[in-house]
């Protein structure tokens, strides 16, 4: 690649300098930074989840236990699946739609870096208020998908609830945010020569759950906003005696909660779609139908919410529409998996360890997918609703599966991240450690689930069978307390080790693998130029093998967007109202006032800024 | 919001524009909950006022069809003026005709203040003739349907304000017209949310 900046480098060789300091990160708009920030908030959050899910299971492991109280079990099975879904797996997924798609796609930035910022720090407020009802005892205790009655004043008065629907409605502002940012970016600041059809599958996916956000995070909104009057000021949306229909709130939530769980699940295909092509050394088979079967899931994602309600007797009707085309959506899964094995089928496999992550992913999602289809039969899913079966499903799909891939992904991007390649040896033992632990964890809860052991009771009585079963969990939960143990102890090793990862180690198809490792403020020195679906195998065939190592250049001329902590007082703003809101009683419509005018002062400032 | 981006953008379309767009996307599966919640709710009230028709309390007090339409209707017009105004407002930026601007950037804001005014009097009357958020379920799906449109025409009418300071100050040029129709777009889209709004709550019996 053609360094013409390097000419200027004598010019101002601190143009882009490294800049350090807490302040360097409370008011940085580099879409890299961020993406760090978005992965070590999520991980931070994602141990909390686990040692959440750890209590749980030592709770479980023996039957009538008194480890929790009931209360403190339903605030811990609330939190550990709020914390997992909107806290651990969308901003991990976050953290690879900020770091790699403007990469993959040749760009400098995003399209609107002071709103990445912005979206950043309203999920890190929102993620900290979810949580800080712990500090008052008054956790979430509801469950994640706060049905209606449950969340009645009647039935919980106390600030549980609110904590959960303020802290939700907050989290959803920054996902929005940043659907609308990563939409723009994809479409508009592709490299030169990168069509639709030649970005990268994990651009593809990202950019379809882009659409999704968009389109499912209003629709909670409402939900939630309907809750939030009933709650403050005393509406009955959802209060039976009222006329109100509890039922209402099921469907917009799941109307949103579908798509959800396809929002969790589709930029982890995209992750193993990247990775598997370049240890296959083959190009992904079948590019246009992976593509097609994405949009398709993605499609027919909102068209299957009442699945989740079989069992509240909507009719025949009701029940055959939603349990086909439930069904249907195995179709397009298939296809993405059939084209993964295709894409390994005949090709060189290199086993390093996001390649083991990307088959463990494969294995473990396809059992997912085959619980899954079980339970699209009206029949078959009112005898394993609310029982562990289902529990054991959706971690097969999100544990097994999301979490599998964005392991992957971490595995093969660490690399171009922080420029310091992860132990093999370490990486995996943390698989094995991880699959074995996953499979004695959730497998069994398959058998427990049809025996007839219910979901959300915090113990249960000797003598049903479940002792067994739930001992041989438990120990699975240690085990994959373990196995991120490991992972812990290998980022920490590698830290500690020689920035010395070569810009392209594993050989990759991708532009992000063209420039140094990590990447400078800049990205690129100079805009690539596209030509295929694999831009760099096609330039080092027609150079003839590998790449020199890129050269760090100075960048000076190369106009960056300044940093800002103005998106950061924003995001203060936004969450000052919502708290203001739940604390109407007590400050009054002053707090209101105050929190409104943090929030224009912010977005005002900001918009009258240079850029 | 300026974009990062020094070189032309990939589709050719402004990036903020196509924010813009994105974001009234997304914002029309926001009306369409709260206008389903609305609809879902129609005639399930369990104690009046209701919209169109009287209603007598079990103890004895009587209540006419609360909605006013004539009031609202006006309110509406006015708001689908505003829409012209605007156009006519960005065309006179575009062409750096200064009057045209002001006069018609002046008379949308004029528009968008009469608008939240004439829902703040119907709100208030509301209140008056017995019906709040916690009355019934009209109450409730009424006021949050209304309530969030208002929001929506308030903020865009403090985004045309802020337009309309530029302007005074010459800030709003040929070649920074785009800024002025990004808060047009966003304006029309409030306009047409009232148009489906209009007839669901006050027309349709």
């Amino acid at each position: 690649m053609a360094t013409t900046a390097v000419e200027h480098a004598h010019a101002d060789v601190h143009a882009h300098g490294s800049k350090t300091g807490l302040w360097s990160w409370i008011t940085t708009v580099d879409h890299k930074r961020i993406g760090i920030l978005y992965g070590a908030t999520a991980f931070v959050f994602f141990l909390m989840g686990g040692i959440e899910a750890l209590l749980l299971r030592i709770q479980l492991g023996r039957p009538d236990n008194t480890f929790l109280s009931p209360e403190m079990y339903n605030q811990l099975f609330t939190m550990h699946g709020t914390t997992m879904i909107f806290l651990a797996i969308m901003p991990l997924s976050a953290m690879f739609f900020n770091y790699m798609i403007p990469l993959l796609i040749g760009a400098r930035d995003v399209a609107f870096p002071r709103l990445n910022a912005f979206s950043y720090w309203v999920f890190l407020l929102g993620g900290l208020f979810l949580n800080s009802g712990f500090l008052f005892g008054a956790a979430p205790n509801q469950g994640w998908f706060g049905y209606a009655n449950l969340t009645s004043n009647q039935y919980s008065p106390g600030l549980n609830v609110d904590f959960w629907m303020i802290g939700l409605q907050i989290l959803g502002i920054a996902s929005l945010a940043a659907g609308v940012n990563f939409f723009v970016t994809v479409l508009n600041l592709r490299a030169p020569g990168m069509k639709l059809m030649r970005m990268p599958m994990f651009v593809w996916m990202s950019f379809i759950t882009q659409v999704l956000i968009l389109l499912a995070f209003p629709v909670i909104t409402v939900a939630l906003i309907l809750l939030m009057f009933d709650r403050f000021f005393g509406s009955h949306f959802y209060v039976p005696s009222a006329g109100g229909d509890p039922l209402l709130w099921q469907h917009l939530f799941w109307i949103f909660g579908h798509p959800e769980v396809y929002i969790l699940i589709l930029p982890s295909f995209g992750i193993v779609s990247e990775i598997l092509p370049v240890f296959s050394r083959k190009p992904l088979f079948g590019y246009a139908a992976m593509v097609f079967s994405g949009a398709f899931i993605a499609f027919l994602g909102f068209g299957v919410w009442s699945h989740h309600m079989f069992s509240t007797g909507m009719g025949p009707i009701a029940d055959t529409v939603f349990s086909l085309s439930t069904m249907l959506i195995a179709i397009p899964t298939g296809v993405k998996i059939f084209n993964w094995i295709g894409t390994m089928w005949g090709g060189s496999l290199q086993m390093k360890t996001p390649l083991y992550f990307c088959l463990g992913f494969i294995a473990m999602f396809i059992m997912g997918g085959l619980s899954g289809v079980m339970h699209a039969s009206p029949p078959a899913d009112l005898q394993q609703t609310d029982t562990y079966f289902v529990v054991a499903h959706f971690h097969y799909v999100l544990f097994g599966g999301s979490i599998f891939a964005l392991t992957a992904g971490a595995y093969y991007w660490w690399p171009k991240m922080f420029g310091r390649m992860l132990s093999e040896s370490l990486g995996k033992l943390h698989f094995w450690l991880m699959l074995i632990g996953f499979n004695l964890t959730f497998f069994p809860m398959h058998f427990v689930g049809l025996l007839g052991m219910p979901r959300r009771v915090y113990t249960y009585p000797k003598g049903l069978g479940f002792e067994i079963y739930n001992q041989v969990e438990t120990a699975g939960a240690f085990l994959l307390l373990i196995a991120f143990l490991v992972f812990i102890w290998n980022v920490i090793r590698t830290t500690r080790g020689p920035a010395n990862a070569p810009a392209d180690p594993w050989n990759g198809a991708t532009l992000e693998w063209a420039i140094p490792s990590p990447p400078q403020e800049f990205n690129f020195a100079e805009v690539p130029v596209v030509h295929s679906r694999d831009p760099l195998w096609e330039t080092k065939r027609e150079r003839g093998g590998q790449l020199p190592e890129p050269v760090r250049v100075s960048g000076a001329g190369i106009h960056m967007p300044h940093p800002s902590y103005w998106p950061a007082v924003a995001a203060i703003g936004v969450a000052a109202v919502f708290v203001a809101l739940m604390m109407l009683p007590k400050l009054g419509p002053a707090g209101v006032v105050v929190a409104v005018a943090i929030l224009f002062l912010g977005v005002f400032k900001w918009a009258f800024e240079p850029a | 919001m300026a974009p990062a981006a020094d070189h032309a953008t990939t589709t050719g379309l402004d990036s903020r524009k196509m924010a813009i767009w994105t974001f009234i996307g997304s914002e029309c599966l926001f009306f369409a909950s709260l206008i389903s919640t609305y609809l879902v709710y129609r005639g399930k009230s369990l104690v009046g006022p209701f919209p169109h028709e009287a209603w007598t309390s079990p103890a004895g007090q009587h209540f006419e069809p609360i909605l006013e339409i004539k009031l609202v209707t006006v309110g509406t017009a006015l708001l689908l003026f505003s829409s012209l105004f605007v156009v006519i407002a960005l065309n006179g930026a575009q062409r750096n005709r200064r009057g045209q601007l002001l006069t018609f950037l002046g008379l949308t804001i004029m528009c968008g203040i009469f608008f939240v005014g004439m829902q703040v009097y119907e709100f208030t009357h509301f209140v008056h003739e017995g019906l709040k958020l916690q009355t019934n379920l009209f109450g409730a799906s009424f006021f949050t349907l209304t309530g969030f449109h208002g929001t929506h025409v308030t903020m865009g009418v403090i985004w045309l304000i802020t337009m309309f300071i530029l302007a005074l100050r010459g800030k709003v040029t040929p070649e920074k017209a785009l800024n002025l129709e990004l808060a047009a777009l966003y304006w029309h889209f409030v306009d047409v949310v009232w148009i489906v709004i209009f007839p669901v709550v006050y027309l349709m019996k």
